[in-house]
């Protein structure tokens, strides 16, 4: 592990200051991803900031009904959260589905939504990575892509040395969630505080794979708002793995469906960034909400879906498990005699 | 035929004599022996899979304060024996797989060995790599013999005329992944060398034998067995890993000689792993069978295709248990091994068997089903009287018995499908083997101290009970309670013992110790002085050479695809076993559940995603290389027949700690085929594999 400082600043604008006047400085929060980066060499900060006990450690409510999530609350608290079981179940289930029980005490709401992607090439700093070492290239094209974008990206195989190339995922199943839910992300930094949609908050490649997020260097998460929903609304969180538990998503579904039948889909393990699927959710304006309807918004979703070839025959079946999940997913939001 | 002993304390079910300090978490493991003024040493592997290091630049590193040494292929000292290539670490410059040793730094913390190691520059003169299998290469060749002695190629009839003739056939191409034993406790060594007179190394190394591992160790260094101590009380599992040592102990070693006169820690990081600490290869399986419309079968052939590594061969010997599985008046088998620039594989849990019942157990069920044929009932029609291969006598065959009992306790009559809501259910059934081994070496010594009976062996228990079943084996062959008597285990300075390996441990030690206390009756009577003393060697027990000694199982699983997604699900594994006499049940029932889950991991989540680009694992950590975990285990079940064997030793036990990963895949499979109608021939069962096929 590379030396590294560690500062623990009085409150939050003093570690705003501190990350911002060192230009290789990083927040620590639960530390759950960080510190496995840092022992890995991913992570080589010379300055390490923990705001762990600096933001909000509570869940408290909202004068329009929503609810606010502090940066410093766990992922097992906001799942226990009684309020968040009952307005916002699609959370709590995603929350549950993610990590170990060991691991949601420590992990954070801050913290969570800016993990760094499990692309395994990501954590072997001796293969080439553009989202590690930028220009180095893209060891997952062609390579192991079982956990890869279909959504996204350019082509089926992009130019591996092109400094552009990333097709990893965005790995959170909480951020899948919050996609869905039109959360709010608060922010401090160096100019004060502004707010972020969370669908808005982590971004494609574009021509930088190592920025997985618009946040600006020394730009703080301080809180995350979940937006008050309909009453009536249902909502669920379907995580497709490949063992029953302690696995990350191939795929996932967060789907919320209000009273008058308006569907929120937002998708994980396919992108980049956690997908809003809002080309579905075009085609489906204005119509019932039927499973024939909803096959046929995802088609319409997918159509630009490019399957990754690599080892063990690449991740071109998460296109149709994508559909398979959102069908049976969005199938048992519906009321009886629609499904 | 040997006289059985007696059992009183052989039976029981006792508690792990060592179980109270693990769960309080003071049972000391290699890496954590108190030592005073421990050093640190991390390795420096190669980021090429072949070629040859030009230069390693440790100048900045080697002027670091807190660095102790930097040893490379340039500056470390010229090994003893350099002919085992896997142990001559930093002898030469050549690369010959991506990760192997190049270097090590020690320093006074491991955060800084480990930084400074990273950090190295090393140039290299890279060649272009061969690391790809398939089983149309050309360059194929047939090991002088495989794993264990065995012959490379059997045959016997003419399998080709038979398929030609017969009412019935089947061909087919299955194959197993690659495999990593990743035991919970990584390798790890303290090692500390005492530069007095002609040398003392002390080795703290997590081994399944002290013995064997010292042997190794001697020949590269050029040391006499007096000049070194392997100590290693307990063992966070092995699975065959440890079953001889690998180079990261030589390594050590080679560091703690650099700095005389202080301890010297190294653990492989669970990255490092993958490239050094062996692993089973994949196997490719071609199958034949032939069978009259009845189910005899008339021919039954494996061709096995599979690799090792061009630094030091190791050939699987997957294809023998199809030499003697079942009857058939034609037979072959064959193994061809590609030799790749790779990391060397070795023994992972049941080497040849576990992988070598996969395509044989499945193709069963597949001629089962072509045939209209129970399979339970396909494998009792083809049940032989004799060993096919050697012409000899069973010591016991229970195969029926375990394949009719699990029926009966599993509720396998009756449809094997059915849909349960979202959920499509089948069940699948598979059967178990393993040779029943003793090694040749192997001495204990029974001693009367304080008005206890103490024996000792160096023998390993790397969690599976030796602690425990030894004291109830000497108890029984000493006629005493077992609570006054100690075994000690784990150090070279007890008698020699074999490795913990082939499920042979109890037959061997306690075949050792039960002439060892024979000898002490003899000699001493009922009423011992202290300080009486013993010893006995396992070469004096009794030994049957004139019939066939296996142990013989039969798994059966309930698989549940979920109709949806393709999610497997196996809610119930249920296994039956003749594994000879139990020494202890509590022990026994989780080795042959742990095996089973072992296998259930095999069939749907172990996949060492092999990049052969890079020529390494891509998933190369346990967040993503998947393990079996809790939530994927529901109702697992194991049970044994009442067996008694005269002829394997004089406990009658078969050696239970590889049987229960032989089978389980094929199980699932064959559950998974019965859900869904895929038959997935290629490990593992992954939900992508079934999707076309759902409703
Ligand atoms: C073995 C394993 C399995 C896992 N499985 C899953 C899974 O199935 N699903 C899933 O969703 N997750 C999973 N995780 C990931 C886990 O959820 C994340 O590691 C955790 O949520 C990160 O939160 P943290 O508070 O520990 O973040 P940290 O590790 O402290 O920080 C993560 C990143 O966020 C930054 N950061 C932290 N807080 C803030 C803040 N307030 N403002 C700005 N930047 C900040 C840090 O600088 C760092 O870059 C798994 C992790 C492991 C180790
Ligand atoms: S997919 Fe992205 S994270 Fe993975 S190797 Fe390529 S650039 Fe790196």
């Amino acid at each position: 592990m590379k030396p590294f400082a560690y500062a623990r600043p009085g409150d939050v604008v003093e570690a705003v200051r501190d990350v911002v006047a060192e230009p290789n400085a990083v927040f620590l929060a639960g530390g759950t991803n960080l510190v496995d980066h840092l022992r890995l060499g991913v992570a080589r900060p010379d300055l390490v900031v923990d705001v762990r006990t600096l933001t909000s450690r509570e869940v408290t409510g909202l004068p329009d009904g929503g609810l606010r999530l502090g940066a410093a609350t766990t992922n097992s608290q906001v799942a226990a959260d009684p309020r968040v079981r009952e307005r916002y179940p699609v959370l709590a289930q995603a929350l549950l589905a993610g990590a170990t029980g060991q691991l949601r005490n420590m992990a954070t709401t801050g913290g969570n939504p800016l993990q760094r992607t499990r692309c395994v090439y990501f954590s072997d700093v001796t293969t080439p990575c553009n989202k590690r070492e930028p220009g180095s290239g893209c060891s997952a094209v062609g390579g192991y892509t079982r956990y890869h974008a279909v959504l996204g990206t350019p082509a089926a195989l992009p130019d591996p040395h092109a400094p552009e190339t990333c097709i990893a995922t965005h790995p959170s199943d909480m951020a899948v969630a919050l996609a869905a839910l039109d959360a709010q992300v608060q922010v401090l930094g160096p100019d004060g505080e502004r707010t972020i949609p969370f669908t808005e908050l982590h971004r494609l490649p574009g021509d930088d794979p190592s920025r997985d997020t618009v946040l600006q260097h020394g730009e703080l998460i301080t809180a995350i708002d979940l937006p008050v929903l309909p009453a009536g609304t249902r909502s669920a969180y379907r995580k497709v793995r490949d063992r029953a538990s302690y696995a990350f998503a191939l795929v996932s579904v967060a789907a919320v469906v209000t009273p008058d039948g308006e569907l929120r889909l937002a998708l994980g393990g396919v992108a980049h960034k956690p997908w809003r699927a809002t080309r579905a959710e075009e085609v489906l304006r204005g119509q019932q909400l039927t499973e024939d309807a909803v096959r046929a918004a995802i088609t319409a979703e997918l159509a630009a879906a490019q399957p990754q070839p690599g080892i063990d025959s690449g991740n071109g079946f998460k296109i149709p498990l994508v559909a398979r999940t959102v069908l049976a997913t969005v199938r048992g939001l519906l009321p009886e005699e629609q499904s | 035929m040997t006289d059985l002993l007696e059992p009183r304390a052989i039976g029981a079910d006792l508690v792990r004599r060592d179980g109270e300090l693990k769960v309080r978490g003071t049972a000391t493991y290699a890496y954590e022996t108190p030592v005073e003024h421990p050093a640190y040493a991390h390795p420096v592997q190669a980021t090429i899979a072949r070629g040859r290091v030009t230069a390693m630049d440790t100048a900045a590193a080697e002027a670091l304060d807190g660095v102790l040494a930097v040893l490379t292929p340039f500056n470390a000292e010229r090994l003893a024996a350099t002919d085992d290539a896997e142990y001559a670490v930093l002898q030469g410059q050549d690369v010959g797989f991506r990760g192997q040793l190049i270097g090590v730094v020690v320093a006074e913390t491991s955060e800084l060995a480990r930084e400074v190691a990273d950090g190295i520059t090393v140039r290299y003169e890279e060649l272009p790599h061969d690391a790809e299998l398939s089983a149309d290469r050309p360059d194929l060749y047939a090991p002088e013999q495989v794993n264990a002695g065995h012959e490379t190629d059997t045959a016997e009839g003419d399998v080709a005329a038979a398929m030609a003739a017969a009412e019935v056939t089947l061909e087919r191409t299955y194959s197993t992944a690659m495999y990593h034993n990743n035991p919970l406790e990584p390798h790890a060594t303290t090692a500390l060398w005492e530069s007095a007179g002609d040398g003392f190394l002390t080795l703290w190394d997590s081994t399944q034998g002290v013995h064997p591992d010292r042997a190794a160790v001697c020949q590269v260094f050029g040391l006499e067995q007096e000049q070194v101590r392997v100590i290693c009380p307990y063992v966070g599992g092995g699975f065959g890993s440890k079953g001889l040592p690998h180079a990261n102990v030589m390594l050590t070693a080679l560091a703690a000689r650099a700095l005389p006169g202080r301890p010297v820690k190294l653990a492989l990081t669970r990255q490092q792993m993958f490239f050094l600490a062996g692993y089973r290869t994949p196997t490719i399986q071609r199958m034949q069978l032939a069978a009259d419309s009845r189910g005899r079968l008339s021919a039954i052939a494996i061709d096995v295709v599979e690799q090792t590594s061009k630094v030091k061969e190791f050939a699987e010997q997957t294809g023998v248990p199809t030499r003697m599985m079942y009857a058939s008046p034609n037979r072959r088998s064959t193994h061809r091994l590609a030799a790749l620039d790779v990391p060397i594989p070795s023994w992972m849990r049941a080497p040849g068997e576990c992988p070598g019942m996969f395509g044989p157990e499945v193709a069963m069920d597949e001629l089962a089903e072509e045939l209209g044929i129970d399979p339970i009932e396909l494998r009792v029609r083809n049940e032989p009287d004799v060993d096919p291969e050697t012409g000899k006598p069973w010591s016991s065959r229970n195969l029926v018995r375990c394949l009719r009992e699990g029926a009966e306790r599993f509720g396998w009559s009756g449809p094997r499908a059915h849909r349960d809501g979202d959920w499509l259910v089948g069940t699948g059934v598979a059967s178990s083997v393993y040779p029943t081994m003793r090694q040749a070496t192997s001495t204990a010594n029974v001693r009367f101290e304080d008005g206890r009976y103490v024996a000792e062996i160096g023998a390993a228990d790397l969690g599976t009970g030796a602690w425990t079943i030894l004291p109830q084996i000497t108890a029984d062959a000493l006629g005493v309670d077992v609570a006054d008597v100690d075994v000690r285990i784990g150090d070279t300075r007890y008698p020699v013992a074999s490795v913990a390996g082939g499920s042979s441990g109890t037959n061997t030690w306690g075949s050792a110790l039960v002439v060892a206390a024979r000898e002490f009756r003899t000699k001493f009577g009922a009423d011992p002085r202290d300080g009486d003393e013993a010893s006995g060697d396992v070469d004096q027990a009794g030994q049957d050479d004139t019939h066939s000694p296996y142990a013989f199982g039969a798994q059966f699983v309930e698989a549940r695809v979920n109709a949806d997604t393709g999610e497997i699900r196996v809610p119930r594994l249920l296994g039956v076993f003749g594994v000879g006499r139990v020494i202890n049940p509590r022990t026994a029932r989780s080795q042959l559940i742990g095996g089973m889950t072992m296998g259930l991991s095999m069939a749907l989540h172990e996949n060492s995603a092999w990049d052969p680009r890079l020529a390494q694992v891509a998933n190369h950590d346990l967040a993503e290389y998947h393990i079996t975990v809790n939530a994927d285990v529901g109702a697992i079940e194991a049970h044994w027949i009442d067996e008694h064997d005269p002829y394997v030793n004089a406990m009658g036990s078969k050696g239970i700690g590889e049987i229960g990963i032989v089978g389980t895949a094929a199980a699932v499979v064959n559950a998974v085929h019965a859900a869904t109608g895929v038959r997935v021939r290629h490990l593992p069962v992954t939900l992508d594999k079934l999707l076309t096929a759902l409703p």
